[in-house]
C-alpha cells in the first residue's frame, strides 16, 4: 500500500467505516498490524519488572523454591503420598513448572486492562494486544524456573529425553488456558472491579485442586473428575515429558482438560470482543 | 479540487448514560440496582429514570484531504467526546464516520511514556503505541532526538527528567508521526513558550507543507485563527457554526466563548463572591467585568478594582473606583454587583487573565489573583496577523507613510 503523497488520497486508501457495532471489520488484520505494539508492552514489562531490584531474576526463583520446600513436606513426608520412585521434590517442581506459569499469565493477563487504562482510554488499538502482551513476562518467568528445574534433575541425577521434545506442547496449553480465563477476567474487571479480588483466590485454590504437591496416577478412581481442571491435564503432561517414572499418557481426561481449555479460551475471547468497545467508557 | 473528501461524519450521536445507578464499580450494586429495578418494576413505580446525556448529537461535517480543522467550543460542548471517536477509541451511538487515510491521534502528550525506561526507550515504546513502525522510528530516531534537545540524557529514566524535558520528548514523538490525518487534542498547551512556538511551527509545516490534514481543538481561540483554514464551533454537543476560522471564533467570542467566570469557593463568606466575563460586541473589542460582592458589615467606602495581565503575567492596564469613580450612585450595602465596561479595548488577539481586588477605602478586603481568563479577540486584524507572542500585547493606531 503506497501512502499518498499528493492531496487526493489515492483509491487504494482503505475506506474505514465507524459505526455503531461496527468496529471489528478488520479486527484480526489490525491486530496483526500491532504486533509490534504488542512486543514493545511485553519489553516494557519484562524491563521495568528487573530494573531497579538488586537480587533481578532470583525473585522469580523465590515463590517456586518456597512453595517446592512447603510442598515436599507436607505431601511428601507428612502425607506421605506416593512417590512411584521419583524424588519427591522433582515431582513438586515438575507441577510448579505448569502451575506457575499458569498463575503468572492468568494474574498478569487478568489485571493487564485496568492497568493500562491510561492507554485504553487514550489511543486506539486492538485491546487483544494488552493481555495478549503480558503472556511474555510470565513466559520468561517459566523459562528461569526451568534451568532450576534442570540443575535439580542433573542433582538427582535425570537425564533428559527424547521426550523433552515435546515439552512446548504443554508450555503452550498452559498459556492458552490462562489467556482464556484472563480474557473473561480482564473485561469483567473493567466492568467490576471486584474480580481483582477473585484471582488471588482462585489461585490459591486451584494449587491444591491441581496436582502440584501430588501425583495424580495414583488415584485413578478421582482422574476424571480432577481432568475437569484444565490444568490437572497440563501438569500430566508436563511430568510425563519431564519424570522417567511417570506413568502412560491418560488420554481420556488430556481431552477432557483439552476440551474445557478450548471452551474457555474460545469463550473468553468472544465475551472479550464483544465488550471491549465499551471499555474507554467504562474504565 | 475536486476530491472527495478524506473525513465525512454523517449524523454522528454519542450517549452517555449518567447518574448513580450506571457505574457500578462492584458487583453487589449492581446485583442491588438489578434486584430494586425488579421491585420497583413490580411495584408499578416507575424505576428510577435513567439520566441520558447526549454528548453529541446528529453531527454532520465534511473534511476536505489538506485542509486544517479547527474545532473551539466551551468546556463539555463534545469536543473530546469528537476526538475519541475519530480516534476510535469509543464508539458512536448513531451515525456514521467515514476516514481515508491512516488516522494518528494525540490526545495527550507522552501516552504510555514509562517513567522507569529511559528516553531512547520511550521513544520506541511511545511510537509504537502511536502506530509507527519500529523501521520508522529507527529512520527519525536522530531527528526526535534533537527536536526534543534532551541528547544527553536520552539513556536516563524519563523519572529523572525536569517536567520540560519529558514533554519536549514527548510532543517530539508525536510530531514526526506521518499519518494522513493528525488529530491533535490541546496538547500545545504545554511546555514552555519557546517550546511551544516550535511545535507550532512543526504543526504548520505539517499540515502546509506536506498536505497533510489536521484536526486540531483547542481553548485558545488565536491558536486556532493561525493554524487553521476552516473551523467548526461545537455547542451542547451539536455544530452551532462552521466555516472560515476568523468567522467561526468571531461567532463563538459573541456568544461568550472564550471567557471564564470565577466562582468563590464555598467556605468564602464574604469579598469576591462571583465575576463574569463577556466581550459583548463582536465587531468591536469591548470588555465587561461584574462581580458580585459580600461584606460581613455595610462599608461606606468600598473600592473595586481589576488588572488585566498577559498569560505570561505581565501587568497590561487596570481601573478602581479611586481613579474612575461610581459612575452610578453608590449606596452602602454589604452585598451587591460592581459592573465595569472598558471599550475598544487596545489589544491584539489572544487570551488574557484578570485579578480582582476590594478595600474598604484604607484597607485590603478581599484580593484574588488569576480569577478569570478570557480570549480578546480583535476584529480590525487581518486572519494571518502574527500572534501576540510575537508581536506585543498592545494594538496601537499606527500610521505609516511612505515618501521617495
Amino acid at each position: 500500500m503506497s501512502r499518498p503523497t499528493e492531496h487526493n488520497p489515492p483509491a487504494a486508501v482503505p475506506e474505514l467505516v465507524l459505526e455503531a457495532g461496527r468496529a471489528d471489520q478488520h479486527y484480526w488484520r489490525d491486530l496483526w498490524r500491532y504486533r509490534e505494539l504488542l512486543g514493545y508492552l511485553a519489553w516494557r514489562d519484562i524491563k521495568v519488572r528487573y530494573q531497579q531490584t538488586v537480587l533481578g531474576v532470583a525473585w522469580a526463583l523465590v515463590q517456586p523454591v518456597v512453595t517446592m520446600v512447603i510442598f515436599t513436606f507436607v505431601f511428601g513426608r507428612l502425607a506421605n503420598m506416593p512417590s512411584g520412585g521419583t524424588p519427591y521434590p522433582l515431582i513438586v517442581m515438575s507441577g510448579q513448572l505448569g502451575w506457575q506459569l499458569f498463575a503468572n499469565a492468568l494474574s498478569n493477563s487478568s489485571g493487564s486492562l485496568v492497568g493500562n487504562g491510561h492507554l485504553i482510554s487514550k489511543v486506539y488499538f486492538p485491546r487483544l494486544v494488552v493481555p495478549l502482551s503480558t503472556l511474555a513476562v510470565a513466559l520468561i518467568d517459566f523459562a528461569i524456573v526451568f534451568v532450576l528445574f534442570v540443575a535439580m534433575a542433573a542433582w538427582f541425577g535425570v537425564s533428559p529425553n527424547w521426550r523433552w521434545l515435546v515439552l512446548p506442547v504443554p508450555t503452550v496449553w498452559a498459556l492458552l488456558t490462562a489467556l482464556g480465563a484472563g480474557l473473561w477476567l480482564a473485561a469483567l474487571t473493567v466492568r467490576f472491579r471486584d474480580f481483582r479480588f477473585v484471582v488471588p483466590f482462585l489461585l490459591q485454590v486451584g494449587i491444591f485442586l491441581t496436582p502440584v504437591g501430588y501425583r495424580v496416577d495414583f488415584f485413578p478412581n478421582w482422574r476424571d473428575l480432577l481432568s475437569l481442571n484444565p490444568m490437572s491435564g497440563v501438569i500430566d503432561v508436563f511430568r510425563w515429558c519431564l519424570l522417567d517414572s511417570a506413568a502412560e499418557l491418560y488420554w481420556r481426561g488430556i481431552f477432557l482438560s483439552c476440551g474445557i481449555t478450548l471452551l474457555l479460551l474460545i469463550s473468553g475471547i468472544w465475551y472479550f470482543r464483544r465488550t471491549e468497545r465499551t471499555f474507554a467508557d467504562n474504565i | 479540487m475536486s476530491s472527495r473528501p478524506i473525513i465525512q461524519v454523517e449524523g454522528l450521536s454519542k450517549r452517555y448514560i449518567i447518574g448513580h445507578q450506571v457505574r457500578h464499580d462492584t458487583l453487589v450494586d449492581t446485583l442491588r440496582h438489578g434486584v430494586a429495578g425488579l421491585w420497583s418494576a413490580w411495584r408499578r413505580r416507575s424505576a428510577s429514570a435513567k439520566e441520558e446525556f447526549w454528548a453529541l448529537r446528529d453531527l454532520s461535517f465534511d473534511v476536505r484531504p489538506g485542509e486544517v480543522l479547527g474545532i473551539i467550543g466551551r468546556n463539555g460542548a463534545g469536543k473530546s467526546t469528537l476526538l475519541k471517536i475519530l480516534s476510535r477509541i469509543t464508539e458512536p451511538t448513531t451515525g456514521r464516520v467515514t476516514l481515508r487515510g491512516r488516522v494518528a491521534s494525540l490526545l495527550e502528550v507522552g501516552t504510555g511514556f514509562h517513567p522507569d525506561l529511559s528516553g531512547r526507550d520511550n521513544i520506541f515504546l511511545n511510537g509504537a503505541i502511536l502506530g509507527m513502525t519500529r523501521a520508522e522510528t529507527r529512520r527519525k530516531f536522530d531527528e526526535i532526538v534533537a527536536f526534543a534537545e534532551v541528547e544527553k540524557f536520552i539513556d536516563t529514566p524519563v523519572k529523572r527528567y525536569s517536567s520540560g524535558m519529558y514533554v519536549r520528548l514527548a510532543f517530539a514523538v508525536a510530531a514526526h508521526l506521518e499519518p494522513e490525518i493528525l488529530i491533535v487534542d490541546e496538547v500545545l498547551s504545554v511546555g514552555d513558550v519557546s517550546f511551544q512556538r516550535k511545535c507550532l511551527g512543526k504543526m504548520e509545516e505539517v499540515s502546509k507543507g506536506k498536505g497533510r490534514t489536521v484536526i486540531f481543538v483547542s481553548h485558545n481561540t488565536d491558536t486556532v485563527i493561525h493554524l487553521c483554514s476552516s473551523a467548526i464551533l461545537l455547542q451542547n454537543g451539536c455544530v452551532a457554526a462552521s466555516g472560515n476560522a476568523v468567522a467561526v471564533v468571531a461567532r463563538y467570542m459573541a456568544g461568550g466563548g472564550g471567557t471564564d467566570t470565577y466562582l468563590a469557593p464555598a467556605n468564602k463568606t464574604h469579598g469576591v463572591m462571583e465575576i463574569t466575563t463577556t466581550t459583548p460586541n463582536p465587531a468591536r473589542t469591548d470588555l465587561e467585568f461584574r462581580i458580585k460582592i459580600k461584606t460581613p458589615e455595610p462599608l461606606a467606602n468600598l473600592t473595586v478594582g481589576f488588572v488585566v495581565f498577559t498569560l505570561g503575567g505581565s501587568p497590561l492596564f487596570g481601573s478602581n473606583t479611586l481613579f474612575h469613580p461610581w459612575r452610578t450612585t453608590f449606596v452602602s450595602r454589604s452585598s451587591g454587583e460592581a459592573t465595569v465596561a472598558v471599550r475598544d479595548v487596545p489589544l491584539w488577539s489572544g487570551t488574557y487573565r484578570a485579578s480582582f481586588w476590594l478595600s474598604n477605602g484604607v484597607h485590603g478586603v478581599d484580593h484574588v489573583p488569576d480569577a478569570v481568563m478570557f480570549d480578546v479577540f480583535n476584529p480590525r486584524l487581518p486572519a494571518n496577523a502574527p500572534s501576540a507572542r510575537d508581536i506585543g500585547s498592545i494594538h496601537v493606531p499606527a500610521e505609516w507613510h511612505f515618501s521617495a
